[in-house]
């Protein structure tokens, strides 16, 4: 039969019992966070992956007309597809080029009094590295206006923006861990004032501190674990809620983010790291507190 | 125990005949053997007031018995702390088991501690659990299970005559009751060194007795005891020395 009584009743303190809705609170702010950073670490992985090795021409609309400007796309190509790097050049025709500009423009996009660039989908070959500047030259110089995009500038700033929203989530996440550790270690502080009398008597039978500290830890661990399953809960929810109410729609019109399985577990993860951290939040404090005695 | 088996015992002890103003007086058992204590002109205040205790000195023996004597206020219980490592010496040095006290690496303290059983004068039981777990805290604290030792601690708590109290909780107890688990919970371990503040200061005489030769017991079978008490007649039934505190020195007296 085992002890039936803990020696330090902490399951009854009232100072502790908020730690798991704080902890809760905080890994749904946390998951949400990371859910953040992960669909935009995702879709941008996929951005980068998919413009990797592709170029886009622009052959502006000729003032002579459409007979003149399908001219200069015939010249632009021959040119591409005379350079050793590239793979495959292939021209979107004027209703592929309207209806990519159709999210920004909506239905406008089709009207013929709209001038739209023709685009050239340009495809390297493995490993090329041609020189941008001079294809960009002779480009210009065959087809007046034409205007050659590695997609270095766009991506540039994509990326950048990537890092910030990943830096915000990561400073969210801990914010979240130290505003959790607080709460756990105030908790730890009361329960040390309250059950002061009991710890004294503890050691002075010769009960080691870790023996105290571990009481601590494991109510602090379980108390982590609960509240971290809850905000777990409530976050999964709201991305379920999210992902069924924009699902259907292309984020900034840059293509659909999904959520995959390493996702999912990265966020279940959240909840035993809470737990962990309690742990290791009350461990210390306690330890650190009794080291001050004899 | 038998008061004949009780007599027995008492007829073991070897008389004191140091002086009494010895500057550092020795009990008489297992004298060659390393001191379970040593005090070396122990001084102890608390923060910044007064000295509680001045100049002590003594030594107790291995399988030593004394009673610590003194009148109320003299500071027995600020030497017991100190002996139970409650606290530091503000000069002095203090060796428990051959260990110098302000040299021992904290971590090391516990281990100490557990050598050495305790009677507070204000009993200290933990209030929520019951006198069989307050008990058993002194074993489950080494290390040991609670299910390892829970019917040894019930068989010491039927010795100590609360068999049907085993499982009450400390504030359903008389003082006698909570007296006799804190006794309990202090011999569990069979310790080296046994310190009783007052043991006997909420039961009557019959009990009182039968607690000390308890202590007797446990003397015999090696444990130095030490035990604080103005009780006079219960020191005068006894024929142990007494180390007598007085305005915060001590001497130590031949049996009462």
């Amino acid at each position: 039969m085992a002890k039936e009584t803990a020696d330090l009743p902490l399951r009854h303190d009232a100072a502790s019992r908020f730690v798991p809705f704080v902890i809760a609170v905080m890994v749904y702010l946390a998951a949400l966070a990371l859910a953040g950073a992960m669909v935009v670490a995702s879709a941008v992985g996929g951005w980068t992956e998919g413009l990797r090795g592709t170029l886009t021409v622009h052959i502006m609309p000729n003032p002579a007309g459409a007979t003149a400007t399908a001219k200069d796309v015939e010249k632009a190509l021959t040119l591409l597809r005379a350079n050793t790097h590239v793979a495959a050049a292939r021209a979107l025709d004027e209703r592929a080029s309207r209806a990519l500009l159709k999210p920004w423009l909506g239905a406008g996009a089709g009207a013929p009094e709209i001038p739209v660039p023709r685009l050239i989908d340009v495809r390297l070959r493995n490993g090329a590295e041609p020189d941008l500047s001079a294809l960009a030259a002779s480009l210009r110089k065959a087809v007046p206006g034409a205007e050659l995009d590695d997609h270095r500038r766009w991506l540039g700033r994509l990326l950048g923006l990537a890092g910030s929203l990943e830096t915000i989530a990561l400073l969210v996440l801990l914010l979240a861990a130290s505003a959790a550790a607080l709460a756990v270690v105030f908790a730890a502080q009361a329960g040390l004032a309250v059950h002061r009398r009991a710890i004294e008597i503890l050691h002075l039978i010769g009960a080691r501190d870790t023996y105290i500290a571990v009481q601590f830890q494991r109510r602090a661990f379980m108390q982590g674990l609960m509240g971290g399953i809850i905000g777990l809960g409530f976050a999964i929810v709201s991305l379920l809620a999210m992902g069924k109410l924009f699902g259907g729609v292309e984020l900034f019109g840059l293509g659909q983010v999904r959520f995959g399985p390493l996702h999912w577990l990265a966020l279940a993860a959240l909840a035993p790291a809470a737990a962990l951290i309690a742990m290791a939040a009350a461990r210390l404090t306690v330890l650190r507190s009794l080291a001050q005695r004899l | 125990m038998s008061a004949v088996a009780a007599r027995e015992c008492k007829s073991q002890m070897v008389t004191v005949m140091e002086s009494p103003r010895s500057p550092e007086p020795t009990a008489p058992a297992d004298q060659k053997a390393p001191a379970i204590v040593r005090f070396e002109h122990v001084g102890m205040r608390y923060g910044a007031g007064p000295e509680i205790l001045r100049d002590v000195s003594f030594t107790l023996p291995p399988r030593s018995f004394h009673f610590l004597t003194g009148p109320s206020g003299a500071g027995k219980s600020s030497l017991l702390k100190l002996l139970y490592l409650d606290h530091l010496p503000s000069h002095g040095r203090i060796e428990v088991f051959g260990r110098d006290i302000a040299s021992t690496p904290r971590g090391e303290l516990p281990a100490i501690r557990r050598r050495i059983g305790v009677v507070f004068q204000d009993f200290r039981l933990i209030d929520h659990l019951s006198a069989l777990e307050n008990v058993a805290l002194a074993l489950i604290v080494a290390g040991a299970q609670f299910e390892q030792v829970r019917d040894h601690v019930a068989e010491m708590l039927r010795w100590v005559g609360l068999a049907e109290q085993i499982h009450a909780k400390p504030a359903t107890l008389s003082g006698g009751e909570q007296q006799r688990v804190a006794i309990a919970r202090a011999v569990i371990g069979k310790p080296n060194l046994l310190l009783a503040d007052e043991p006997t200061g909420s039961v009557d005489d019959a009990v009182a007795m039968r607690i000390l030769y308890l202590f007797e017991e446990l003397n015999k079978m090696g444990t130095t005891v030490l035990v604080a008490t103005h009780n006079d007649k219960l020191v005068s039934s006894f024929a142990h020395p007494r180390l007598d505190l007085q305005a915060g020195e001590t001497s130590l007296l031949p049996p009462a």
